[in-house]
């Protein structure tokens, strides 16, 4: 279930094979994505080649990453365990001190400035309430400086908004996830942070609680104006969730852009079948076509030479045929739709087709590509064609 | 520093020790005598190890792995004889007999006043016996059944299962048992004086107070440091190679009832009320018997005066033996580190050397290095926190353990400072932690012997000190008012040590 790779719970022994594992090689220094599309004025955070390394002679945690985060804008952190995702949040959050790098906020430097100076919010995975407070004085702990009336007022507010103005009075313990959740919210929201660091907010709550949830928290966010920097390994919650992505793998940041350009435009075959699924095949392009295995493609843009393609499992059509190129070696009914594993050669390929589709395993099929395919690893593949 | 203050007194009872020529120390230590204290030593602590451990741990069994009736009531009747220290124990039995004794007056027949081995493995057998049983209680409760289970699967019989698979799996135990037991027995000065056996602790008080050679009782003091040392050193190496932990991934069933048949509950409660007459009936009874003979009520402001002094250095000394174990608690559980972890282990240094050579350490410290703090309360005090370190720094570092790093990461990112967040957030979640360390140290330090008696200031008499010298001059009746004062109180120890028990097992 946390295994990104998949949008559903249904993998099985097939897909392993030909849905080619994720390169760990993401092109260097093409991040693409363009900025926030919401942007009013210039980003509110820009982050430039920061980098950790925990052992010396190990790979840096976090190796470069550079990105800026727009004010009112929520930004998705995205990538499996280990990628560097939560160590760059807490050097953001100056719970780690970078071993290069610069973080600057409106322009001021921050880099070196301890948590408590930087006026950025965090949210813990594991909420982190002060278990010896109540609610209200959890809520009113950020609030030190403000007079006793003030905070008070403003505590209720917060109270108010994330709806638990009924259990001020409870400890910690006696609340739900969920409610815990809203309570961290609450607190770091109270102080109007201009960013607020979520790291995995949801991954403690129930399935049923999460989709709701987040929903939820985004109209929170938005409500209260600050940005958002969100980690998360869900790539679905990344998806449904954030205005931009970045996809980030072995500490580097592989790209960085809007959900719908990450799932239609990936950059890289790890882009490619970590958002969503990808059969990614190799192919002779010349312009905006391609010759592939399955005839000739039309691509997204234009490239010569030996490319990488990323083909989206819906894009293949299945066309039953007596002496068709490929067999149907295995099929998945999931109600909305089915999954098809059909091998072609030595190759094995994921398809989508819907609920109507009617063929039997052992059938044999033709292959049509019916969309735009996008190239991928191009800059490596195009200087490889230069 | 703590580390420091923990090294440099025994350097100088080093120092101390090698201020003698060779040739005298070669004849102060091949003194055939000094070979007879360590066989003293060795047959009193293998003495109390064995009787302890042949009363703990059928009790244990009977509390854990049995229908026996009543079994909350023996669990408590078990552990209440801590409330009745070494020293007070020797004085119940010495106060039994002889003529003027207890037994003569009550029932008519005198017993000669118990005395040397025997004597002193009594009293510290009765005393020290349920430090044995809450470790073994833990470890039957912990032992999984379904591998009791899959022994008599194999082939073997009930008995063939204890040896074979119970007893090894209660290996830790005993030896964690062991070690408390031994350490406190090699310690031990008060009951070995009062029972007049030689062991090293009672000869370096004869030493240091009356023959007053200080180079001898440094060499003492120093063998006694030695096997000391050893016995942890070995306790750890048998540690090191015990590994019982369950392996599997499953949920342990639970362990299994024996049910013991009606003639098994008499039996079974002849055993737990010898036991119980033993330890806690024999003081309990022979103090009220000393305390009718006398007129209570005109030594009572003696005794509360006594109790006063022994509050005016145990308060301060908990108080500053968590002020010191804060620090240390912190930087062993935030920045692990060589230095942290060698800081930690230097701590529990008090805990492994037997009072009697820290407190002469520390004596020569004080005349030799700062002689303004010679008799000093405040002498006292920071000996009793060092000593007792290590008491206060388990409960404090658990609780730091418990508490989330996450949290205070929350309260930085909430606009708090390190000094705040410290304040305000690490502070109330690890006070329960911090409170239990300071009654460990203060309950010890009010009872505390040894220490007290080499680094009195002068004039200064607490309950141990009073009674200890009264009993030794043969004074019972005057001793009585004390030892009731200090059972009454070790029996608030015991009520908190229960508390944390049942607190750890729920």
């Amino acid at each position: 279930m946390d295994n990104p790779a998949a949008t559903d719970a249904t993998r099985t022994a097939f897909e392993d094979a030909d849905i080619r594992p994720a390169a760990p090689t993401c092109p260097a220094g093409l991040i693409g994505g363009a900025a926030y599309a919401g942007a009013s004025g210039p980003p509110l955070m820009i982050i430039e080649g920061l980098k950790r390394v925990f052992r010396a002679g190990e790979r840096p945690a976090v190796d470069g990453v550079t990105l800026d985060v727009y004010e009112g804008e929520l930004l998705a952190l995205l990538g499996p365990s280990g990628c560097g995702k939560t160590t760059t949040l807490r050097m953001i959050g100056g719970f780690e001190q970078p071993d290069a790098g610069h973080i600057r906020m409106r322009g001021v430097d921050i880099t070196d400035l301890p948590p408590e100076k930087r006026g950025i919010g965090f949210v813990f995975q594991d909420y982190a309430l002060f278990p010896h407070l109540d609610v209200f004085e959890n809520v009113r702990f950020g609030l030190h400086k403000l007079p006793r009336k003030e905070a008070a007022a403003r505590v209720g507010e917060m109270l108010e908004l994330v709806g638990l103005s009924d259990l001020a009075k409870r400890k910690p313990h006696e609340l739900s996830g969920g409610q815990q959740q809203r309570v961290a919210l609450a607190r770091t929201l109270a102080l109007a942070p201009p960013l607020v660091l979520l790291d995995e907010p949801f991954s403690n709550l129930d399935a049923a609680m999460r989709v709701e949830t987040r929903q939820e928290v985004r109209a929170l966010l938005k409500k209260s104006g600050s940005a958002g920097i969100l980690v998360t390994h869900d790539q679905e919650e990344a998806l449904a969730l954030a205005d931009r992505i970045v996809v980030m793998e072995a500490g580097k940041v592989c790209q960085i852009g809007t959900p719908d350009e990450i799932y239609r435009h990936p950059v890289s075959s790890f882009v490619a079948s970590f958002i969503g699924r990808s059969n990614i095949v190799t192919g002779k392009a010349e312009g905006l076509g391609a010759e592939t295995p399955f005839g000739r493609v039309e691509l997204s843009k234009a490239v010569n030479g030996t490319v990488d393609l990323a083909v989206r499992p819906e894009q293949i059509l299945l066309e039953p045929h007596e002496e068709g190129e490929a067999e149907v070696i295995g099929r998945e009914y999931r109600g909305h739709d089915q999954l098809y594993w059909v091998r072609k050669g030595e190759r094995r390929l994921l398809v989508i087709s819907g609920p109507a589709e009617q063929i039997e395993v052992g059938a044999r099929v033709n292959l049509r590509v019916c969309d735009c395919v996008v190239p991928i690893n191009q800059d490596i593949q195009s200087l490889i064609a230069e | 520093m703590v580390g420091a203050l923990m090294v440099l007194p025994l350097w100088y009872l080093v120092l101390r020790a090698f201020e003698a020529d060779f040739e005298t120390v070669m004849r102060l230590l091949a003194r055939p005598r000094t070979v007879q204290l360590m066989l003293n030593t060795a047959a009193l602590t293998a003495g109390v190890l064995a009787f302890s451990t042949l009363i703990a741990l059928p009790m244990a069994w009977l509390v854990s792995r049995t229908d026996l009736v009543g079994k909350r009531v023996v669990n408590v009747l078990a552990v209440m004889p801590l409330a009745v220290p070494g020293y007070v124990m020797a004085y119940a039995l010495i106060g039994l007999a002889g003529n003027y004794g207890f037994l003569n007056q009550t029932f008519g027949f005198a017993l000669p006043r118990p005395q040397g081995w025997w004597g002193a493995t009594l009293a510290l057998t009765l005393y020290t016996f349920p430090y044995l049983y809450l470790n073994l209680r833990a470890a039957f409760t912990g032992l999984d059944q379904s591998l009791e289970e899959s022994a008599r699967a194999l082939g073997c019989t009930p008995r063939q299962v204890f040896t074979r698979v119970t007893l090894p799996h209660l290996m830790p135990a005993l030896l964690a048992g062991w070690l408390v037991i031994g350490l406190y027995v090699i310690g031990d000065f008060g009951a070995v004086a009062l029972m007049r056996y030689e062991v090293f602790s009672y000869v370096i008080y004869i030493q240091y107070s009356a023959a007053f050679d200080r180079v001898y009782a440094s060499w003492l003091a120093l063998i006694l440091i030695a096997i000391a040392l050893t016995v942890v050193w070995w306790e750890s190496r048998l540690r090191e190679g015990a590994h019982y932990a369950r392996t599997g991934s499953g949920s342990g069933v639970g362990t299994r009832i024996t049910r013991l048949g009606p003639l098994g509950q008499v039996a079974g409660w002849g055993f737990v009320s010898s036991v119980v007459i033993a330890s806690i009936g024999l003081p309990v009874a022979v103090l009220a018997f000393w305390m009718t003979r006398g007129p209570l009520a005109a030594s009572l402001p003696a005794v509360v005066d006594s109790f006063g002094q022994s509050l005016s250095v145990a308060v301060p000394s908990a108080m500053l033996a968590a002020m010191m174990a804060l620090p240390i608690a912190v930087l062993a559980v935030r920045y692990p580190s060589p230095l942290s972890t060698l800081i930690n282990r230097l701590a529990f240094i008090g805990y492994a050397v037997p009072s009697l050579a820290f407190a002469l350490a520390f004596v020569f410290f004080s005349l030799q290095g700062v002689p303004i703090l010679y008799q000093t309360h405040l002498l006292l005090v920071s000996v009793y926190a060092l000593a007792f370190l290590a008491l206060a720094l388990g409960p404090i570092r658990s609780a730091l353990y418990q508490a989330r790093p996450s949290v205070e990461e929350a309260a930085r990112a909430l606009g708090h400072g390190p000094v705040s967040t410290f304040a305000r957030v690490t502070l109330p979640t690890i006070r329960p932690g911090i409170i239990a360390g300071m009654v460990l140290v203060f309950v010890i330090a009010m009872k505390e012997l040894p220490i007290a008696f080499l680094l009195a200031p002068t004039g200064f008499r607490p309950l141990s000190i009073t009674m200890f010298s009264r009993t030794s001059e043969g004074m019972l009746l005057e001793a009585a008012p004390y030892a009731a004062a200090i059972i009454v109180f070790s029996a608030l120890f015991v009520g908190f040590v229960l508390r944390h028990d049942k607190k750890a097992g729920g």
